[in-house]
């Protein structure tokens, strides 16, 4: 069977089954098995994708069928299969968790369709090949996220989430105002096209100027320094479960978006560009790690810790070689998975407890001892503690960057490893260790089984990720090659 | 007319950092959507004003208008005509539980919740 359509499964899918979840509003059963049975589909659909581009190559479908560069092209390569598998998973869990943890009010309030667009708007994002139909995708995810962040009407979502829409209203008129300039130099929207005709030009100032509008883009969706600062008040602001889909998901497409356009487009100028990227990156990292260290409330030190990730991620692609981008596409996968992870699990500590302040908790490991174990294999995964997946990505960046000279840059990488170790163990030392300071208030222990088996199954991915990581390696370097030669993907785009 | 437009987009930045740097919810809001307007002119004239003819292939007419920019232009307008409702629901209901709109006393921490 020839199923050209099938990179646009994980898209449809999810908006198939949010479409028919609007009708069982108030049936919460029938809108929780339905939404699962979505996401499995999907799931199903993500991995048959990544099998097919692993033996066939990048798969690439013009919707109308009107050739690439006129037809809106969906392109699949490995990075964006990769990418939309992991996002999948990640909701799956998140879903399993939320049904013990998010409240029926909010599920009756359309809290799986809002979550099903997102995602939907997520795999367009990873998956599309034209850049004003990234525009697009971007606004579905945000419109889905907006719904999400305000859903529960509480007084501090109310005040949060009025913020969150006017950064990203804000930049999402940015957004366009890039695609104009570059529409208005290169005439062209299609990814591989506009890739050719910047090389035919070979990137005057004008061009690198664009770059630098794309990167502020971008770089507020994908919160880099300076522009991250709309981020942690609003992520903190909605409940554990929406906290955990926003961490592990949304920032993470941005920082797709600056390596897809840092890869393909931007790529004849690097001593400016992705020097500038590079010393953001950085700067994002010292930030995070600050952030990290300077709260006492689980939830902001797990949000900084994002912002870390973030800025590690942009250092690998800053290299511009295969191990930085190998590196740079591995940590990112690890940092979706070991991010939903953790916030599923503060979210757990934060239910015992009954408060996200540390200095409220302790001698918890005598109650909830899976919990602490749990917790302190997934604080090592994010750390990067051989052999847990945090290492090994970490590795190839670092090598990545002495590849490239870049010295300085890994010892602040390396460094961060330590801070955002201490920032994770803090939260193990103090929650888990010690007396117990106050009365726990009483919980239902089978909600609690119920919240603490997602949460085990996704270390357990995440440790699997990394001790597997030898057999998934082929898959990285094929995502990594594409990133790092760009004319693999403008071939297969502008193959007619 | 590229330039006319260009002062045109320009004068519609400025008014839209204006209005969104002030201190009321209602204008910043007002503000964002000034900003659409002028990246949505901003693509009209970036995608060149030449051009007289629709783009219809007929035959002894060459000098056809580009459609895309309009294309563009109109999926841009729909996104931000949705946002812009989902943000004035949201201002209201805001308003509704914190009873005001001025942005600096909804600056808010952990401390005041």
């Amino acid at each position: 069977m020839n199923m050209i359509n099938l990179l646009l499964f994980p898209i449809i899918i999810p908006f198939f089954f949010a479409m028919i979840l609007m009708f069982f509003k108030e049936q919460v059963v029938v809108q929780r098995v339905l939404t699962l049975i979505g996401l499995a589909l999907s799931l199903v659909a993500s991995f048959w994708l990544i099998a097919t581009v692993k033996t066939e190559g990048i798969q690439t479908v013009t919707l109308g069928s009107w050739p690439a560069p006129f037809g809106i092209t969906m392109v699949s390569d490995m990075f964006s299969a990769l990418l939309v598998t992991t996002t999948i998973i990640i909701t799956i869990f998140v879903v399993i968790y939320s049904f013990s943890s998010i409240g029926v009010e909010r599920e009756r309030f359309f809290y799986y369709p809002a979550i099903l667009f997102m995602i939907t708007g997520i795999n367009g994002a990873f998956t599309t090949g034209d850049i004003f139909n990234m525009f697009v995708f971007f606004e579905v995810l945000l419109i889905a996220s907006y719904l999400l962040i305000v859903l529960g009407g509480e007084k501090r979502q109310l005040r949060e989430s009025i913020k969150y829409i006017l950064v990203n209203v804000i930049s999402s008129a940015i957004f366009v105002i890039a695609v104009a300039y570059l529409y208005s130099i290169i005439g062209t929207l299609n990814m591989a096209d506009i890739s050719v005709k910047i090389a035919e030009i070979n990137q005057p100032g004008i061009i690198s100027v664009i770059a630098i509008l794309f990167l502020i883009v971008f770089g507020i969706k994908g919160a880099i320094f300076p522009l991250y600062f709309w981020l942690p008040n609003s992520y903190a602001a909605p409940p554990i479960p929406i906290l955990a889909l926003f961490g592990a998901l949304l920032t993470k497409v941005g920082v797709y978006a600056i390596t897809r356009t840092y890869t393909l487009f931007f790529v004849h100028d690097i001593g400016f560009t992705h020097q500038f990227l590079m010393v953001l990156a950085l700067l994002t990292i010292i930030a995070g790690c600050i952030g990290a260290l300077a709260y006492f409330d689980l939830k902001q030190i797990i949000i900084y810790n994002i912002i870390i990730a973030v800025g590690v991620i942009l250092f690998g692609v800053a290299q511009m070689n295969t191990s930085g981008l190998e590196g740079a596409v591995y940590y990112l996968l690890h940092d979706m998975l070991i991010k939903g992870a953790l916030f599923v699990l503060i979210g757990i500590i934060i239910y015992a407890t009954g408060t996200s302040n540390l200095r409220e908790m302790g001698g918890l490991i005598k109650t909830h001892a899976t919990l602490g174990w749990t917790y302190l294999i997934a604080a090592f995964g994010l750390a990067g503690i051989p052999p847990l997946s945090g290492f090994i990505g970490k590795v190839l960046i670092t090598k990545g960057a002495f590849e490239a000279d870049h010295v300085i840059g890994s010892i602040i990488i390396l460094a961060s490893s330590l801070v955002v170790l201490l920032s994770v163990i803090r939260i193990f030392i103090y929650a888990f260790w010690g007396p117990q300071k106050n009365e726990l208030p009483v919980r239902d222990q089978r909600t609690y089984r119920q919240m603490m088996f997602p949460a085990i199954m996704l270390v357990l991915i995440t440790v699997a990720y990394g001790v597997g990581a030898e057999w998934l390696m082929p898959y990285m370097t094929d995502a990594a090659n594409v990133l790092a030669d760009p004319s693999i993907y403008i071939n297969a785009v502008l193959k007619e | 007319m590229e330039f006319i437009l260009s002062i045109l987009i320009g004068i519609l930045f400025t008014a839209a950092v204006y209005l969104i740097l002030s201190r009321s919810l209602l204008k910043v809001i007002l503000g964002t959507g000034l900003l659409s307007h002028g990246a949505h002119l901003l693509i009209l004239t970036m995608g060149g004003l030449g051009g007289t003819a629709p783009p219809v292939v007929i035959d002894g007419v060459t000098d056809f208008a580009d459609p895309l920019p309009q294309a563009l232009i109109l999926t841009a307008i729909v996104i931000s005509f949705g946002v812009t409702a989902v943000m004035l629901v949201m201002a209201y209901r805001m308003y509704d539980v914190h009873r005001t709109d001025n942005m600096n006393e909804l600056r808010g921490n952990d401390e005041h919740d």
